[in-house]
Order: structure tokens, then C-alpha cells, then sequence
């Protein structure tokens, strides 16, 4: 080898992780969170069971926003690199509408049945909708970056066709409707525990993130490194479907988080995976309950569901983004 | 040494690559030169595990490319596509980390962090390791993908066109580099070359390859004569002397 010997203060690949941002950006989210503990209507300190509503309400809801805005936000970042197109997301993909058609299979077979009969339904449902989209897009060898999300979101637009028909004839157009909206208004105590779930499906995505790293370069570099590339793609799949199916038993539909997310820390921050994790999960948080704190108050004392906030953000954001990858070429 | 014994791969129909047989010995440079689709890519391809075969075997350095665990053999051989497109923003020093992979598994150790700094500068990437990939010309991108795949350490390195769009400054530049690694790494490179020029200088061995099979295999002075060329890229081809060693004019 050359002779050439590194001076010891050389930049190395790690160490961006800790500096001084990291921080601020948690005390950031850590502040929205506070605030959200105290917004609403009923008040909390004045009330004589402020403090039991405190916990049953305000609590599960600001743990629900840490949980889901996470887990959508890296939902998304896993299933851009697996696919290697940065414009999916559950619910670009169809992933959240077979979610749905799960939990409503469930939900007529099995009436009366818990939410996890019900989360199993709708997280089996989530894989198999994304093995789908996936082994599609195999086949596809013309990957033009935006025909992916477009074939996904037609895909979505089918399921969810067969969902409302299905509602349609057993009457639960309602519900399903209530389930979509994705809201974090009936989160309560002993209602949205199920979403721990997640937790361990970001320490998973946490402990994998370098293999998902290589399996984003692409199927030929990572067998050349000697990854596994469909054994990843599995248990990617496998991942985004748990975090999918949970958050929309629980939650609803989060349209646009996991696309917004990992576009914004990549473009200021590069793909560094590993040192990037946090940083999509705190904006997840952030995004998601910024959302839901103006959902709370715009028309207080009422409330909008945070999807539809959320929508018209992420539809802003992913048009933004449309426009700059124009301009890139 | 890499040995390949009765290799074939169908593509339904008349396309078809092999029966092959061929030995590359250990050690410098053998490029395989040859006409659009002939299969010099395909045999690349397959030395490198990323396409099966439909019959016969491939060995590298004793062991059998197909039963072999893919995670082992990283260690032995590596392979670099002509086609690297990233959708990942990741820095020089970021992608030729994971030509450490296959030891690491992403937790670089200051051993690994030595290797990657010691294949950027070879590749003279030095003041650009901190770049992102995506701020780099098409010469100083294709010297970073090389790197990475001479981080992963592997004595076998096969490349699959890895002139393809660059100018002839950069050309030479890659050549050199390539020299460089074959006698100073003691690396065994394999390369897919289009220009016949570049494989008659920069070469050890140059193996022909026309309609799926090895029609010459030999040293550049045996190649590189009118009758072989003309035969095997079907076009009049003259050799004459040049400066610098022979040289194919076909125009």
C-alpha cells in the first residue's frame, strides 16, 4: 500500500452523531411534547379529577405522538431505501390501505374481537399488501423514480376501493371512515398500549440500520459486500408492516409522514443511516405533533383530525420535493 | 486463480453464453475485450456470484462461487457493475466504507477506519472524501466506487467496464490506478474493457470473447495482430507501431 499515513485528527465516519444539535433538536421536541400535555379543553389543574384526566387522556395521547410520529417517520426511511426510491411511504405504497382492508376483514370475521385479533389482522395484511408492491416492482425493471409511488398510490386507491365496497355491504362505512382519519383523539388509557409494539421495532431498525444502509445501494453492491439482499428485504417488510399495522389499528392513517421526514434530514444532513435515526425519529415526533396541536386548537373545542393537517402539509412538501428533483434532472 | 470449467447461461432461445472454460492466473491484469453482447459482462457477472449459471462451475481461488457462502467469499473476490446509481446521499468516505462490510458489519474498527483512508488516497480522492457523491464528476465518482471495492481487501477484483464514460485523461488515470493496485495491492484484476487500445497496453492478458465464447486468450503481443482483431471484432483492423507498444486503427 502507499506510504501515505493519515494524520490522527483525520476525520473519521463516525462522530457526527453527538454534536451539539442533537440536543437542541431533543429539547425542541421535548417542548412540543410539554405543550401538548397541556393543551386541551379540560383543565387539567383546575378540575378536582384534573389529575386522573391527565393521565388518562393527555399522557397515553403525547406517548401515542412519540410512538407513531417514530415509527411512521422510519417506516418510511427503511422502505425508500429498500426500494430505493425516495418517493414511498406507507401510504404511498398501498401498505396503510391494506392495513385497513386487514382490520375490516378482522373486524367482520371476528366480531367483537380485540385489538390485537385486530392488529394481527391488520399487520398480516400490511406485509402481504408490501410483498406485493415489492415483488411488482421487481418485475419492473423501468424504475423511473416516480412511477413507483404512482403505481403504488393506484394500488392503494384499488385496496381502499375494495375496503369501502366491502364497508358498503356490511354497513360499516362509518367506522371506516373513523378508522382512516387518523387521529389521536380516542387515544386512552388501556386503548393504545398495543403501540409499544413499535418501540421495538425502531430498536430493531436501530440495529439493522447498516444493513438496511447496503441494501439501499442496491441488490448487485450488496451481495457483492456479502449481504443477504432478500433476507433484508423480508425482514424490512416484515418491520414496516408491524409499525404500519399497529399505528393504523391504534392511530389511523398518518398520510405523508414517512415521506416528508426522511427527505428533509437527508437533504440536510446526507444518508448516513446510523446518525440519521434519531434525527427521523425526532422530526417524526416533531411533525406529527405540531400536527396535532393545531388539530387540537384550530377550531377548539372541537377537533380536526391530525391525517388532514398532515395531508395538506405533506401534499405541499412531496409537490416541493417533486419540483426540486425536476430541477436536479 | 479462477477457473472456469463447461460455464453456459441461456437466455431462452438463440442467446446463449458457454460452454466456457478458462483459467485466469493469480496475479496482474487480464482484460476481456470483445463485440456488443458477445458476453464479456455476462461471464463477469457470473465470476462475481451476481448471476447464476445454468450449467458447469466457477471457482475462485479454490472455492466454488455458487456454494460458497456469499458472505465468505466478500472476503475473497469483489465485484464492481458498470451501472452505479445511488437514490443514498452518502460521502466518498462514507460509500468506500462499505467495502468494509464484509469484516465489519458496519461497526468500523480503527483498523477498518486505516484501510478506507489508505484506498482513498490511492485513488487520489483524499481532499474529496467529505463530498457527497452526487457533487462529483463522472471520473472522480467511478474512482470512488473502485476504492470502495479496494477497501473490501479481496485478492480478486473484477470490474465491469469501468472506462465506460470516462474522458481520456480520466481513462489513463483509472488505468494507472489499476496498474498500481495489481503490482503494488498484489491484487488480481479482472476487467471488462471496450477500447482494445487500453487493453494492449495496460493488460497482462487479454481473453477475447465473440458469441458467447473465448475465441483468444493469450498476451497482448498475440492479440494484438490484424488477423485476430479483424477475426474477432469483425472490422477491418490494422496493428501498427506506435510510441508506446502496438496499436489497433480501425477507422
Amino acid at each position: 500500500m502507499t506510504t501515505v499515513t493519515s494524520p490522527p485528527s483525520r476525520p473519521r465516519n463516525k462522530g457526527r452523531l453527538f454534536d451539539w444539535k442533537l440536543p437542541v433538536g431533543i429539547a425542541v421536541v421535548g417542548a412540543l411534547l410539554v405543550l401538548s400535555l397541556f393543551t386541551g379543553v379540560y383543565d387539567v389543574f383546575g378540575a378536582e379529577d384534573g389529575g386522573e384526566m391527565f393521565a388518562i387522556t393527555r399522557i397515553p395521547r403525547t406517548i401515542a405522538l412519540v410512538l407513531a410520529g417514530a415509527a411512521m417517520a422510519m417506516s418510511g426511511l427503511v422502505m425508500q431505501l429498500l426500494t430505493q426510491n425516495r418517493f414511498v411511504e406507507p401510504t404511498t405504497t398501498g401498505t396503510t390501505e391494506w392495513a385497513g382492508l386487514g382490520l375490516l376483514t378482522v373486524m367482520i370475521l371476528v366480531p367483537g374481537a380485540s385489538i390485537t385479533t385486530r392488529m394481527f389482522g391488520a399487520v398480516l395484511a400490511a406485509f402481504i399488501g408490501t410483498m406485493v408492491f415489492f415483488l411488482f416492482l421487481r418485475r419492473v425493471t423501468l424504475r423511473s423514480s416516480l412511477i413507483v409511488p404512482i403505481v403504488g398510490i393506484m394500488l392503494g386507491a384499488v385496496v381502499s376501493a375494495v375496503s369501502t365496497f366491502i364497508a358498503l355491504q356490511t354497513d360499516m362505512l362509518q367506522n371506516l371512515g373513523v378508522w382512516f382519519a387518523g387521529s389521536f383523539t380516542s387515544v386512552l388509557r388501556g386503548q393504545y398500549e398495543l403501540l409499544w409494539i413499535v418501540a421495538l421495532v425502531a430498536i430493531a431498525v436501530f440495529v439493522i440500520a447498516d444493513r438496511f444502509t447496503v441494501a439501499g445501494l442496491g441488490q448487485e453492491i450488496s451481495t457483492n459486500v456479502g449481504l443477504n439482499y432478500n433476507r433484508i428485504i423480508l425482514l424490512g417488510t416484515t418491520l414496516i408492516a408491524i409499525a404500519t399495522g399497529v399505528v393504523t389499528v391504534v392511530v389511523g392513517n398518518l398520510p405523508f409522514l414517512g415521506l416528508i421526514v426522511p427527505n428533509v434530514v437527508s437533504m440536510l444532513r446526507g444518508d448516513d443511516l446510523r446518525s440519521n435515526l434519531p434525527w427521523v425519529c425526532l422530526l417524526g415526533i416533531g411533525i406529527v405533533t405540531v400536527c396535532d396541536l393545531i388539530g387540537r386548537t384550530i377550531i377548539m373545542p372541537f377537533e380536526v383530525p391530525v391525517s388532514l393537517i398532515l395531508g395538506v402539509v405533506g401534499a405541499a412538501v412531496f409537490v416541493l420535493l417533486l419540483l426540486r428533483q425536476r430541477r436536479r434532472g | 486463480m479462477i477457473t472456469l470449467k463447461g460455464v453456459r447461461k441461456d437466455y431462452g432461445g438463440e442467446v446463449t453464453i458457454g460452454p466456457v472454460d478458462l483459467e485466469l492466473p493469480k496475479g496482474g491484469l487480464t482484460a476481456l475485450v470483445g463485440p456488443n453482447g458477445a458476453g464479456k459482462s455476462t461471464l463477469l457477472t457470473m465470476m462475481g456470484r451476481l448471476l447464476g449459471l445454468d450449467e458447469g462451475t466457477i471457482e475462485i481461488a479454490g472455492y466454488d462461487v455458487v456454494e460458497t457462502a456469499s458472505k465468505d467469499l466478500a472476503k475473497i473476490v469483489s465485484i464492481l457493475r458498470q451501472e452505479n446509481h445511488f437514490v443514498t446521499r452518502l460521502t466518498v468516505r462514507q460509500l468506500v466504507a462499505f467495502g468494509r462490510f464484509p469484516y465489519s458489519k458496519g461497526r468500523l474498527t480503527v483498523a477498518d477506519e486505516e484501510i478506507i483512508s489508505r484506498a482513498i488516497d490511492f485513488l487520489d480522492l483524499t481532499d474529496l472524501e467529505h463530498r457527497y457523491l452526487d457533487q462529483l464528476s463522472g471520473g472522480q465518482r467511478q474512482r470512488a466506487y473502485v476504492a470502495m471495492v479496494l477497501s473490501q481487501d479481496t485478492e480478486y477484483v473484477l470490474l465491469d467496464e469501468p472506462l465506460n464514460n470516462l474522458d481520456m485523461r480520466h481513462s489513463v488515470q483509472m488505468m494507472k490506478h489499476l496498474r498500481r493496485a495489481a503490482e503494488e495491492l498484489d491484487r488480481t484484476i479482472v476487467i471488462v474493457l471496450h477500447d482494445i487500445n487500453f487493453a494492449g497496453h495496460y493488460a497482462d492478458r487479454i481473453c477475447a470473447v465473440k458469441d458467447g465464447s473465448v475465441v483468444e486468450y493469450g498476451t497482448p503481443e498475440r492479440i494484438m495482430t490484424d488477423e485476430v482483431l479483424t477475426r474477432v471484432f469483425e472490422t477491418p483492423v490494422t496493428v501498427v507501431d506506435g510510441p508506446n507498444g502496438p496499436l489497433a486503427v480501425y477507422y
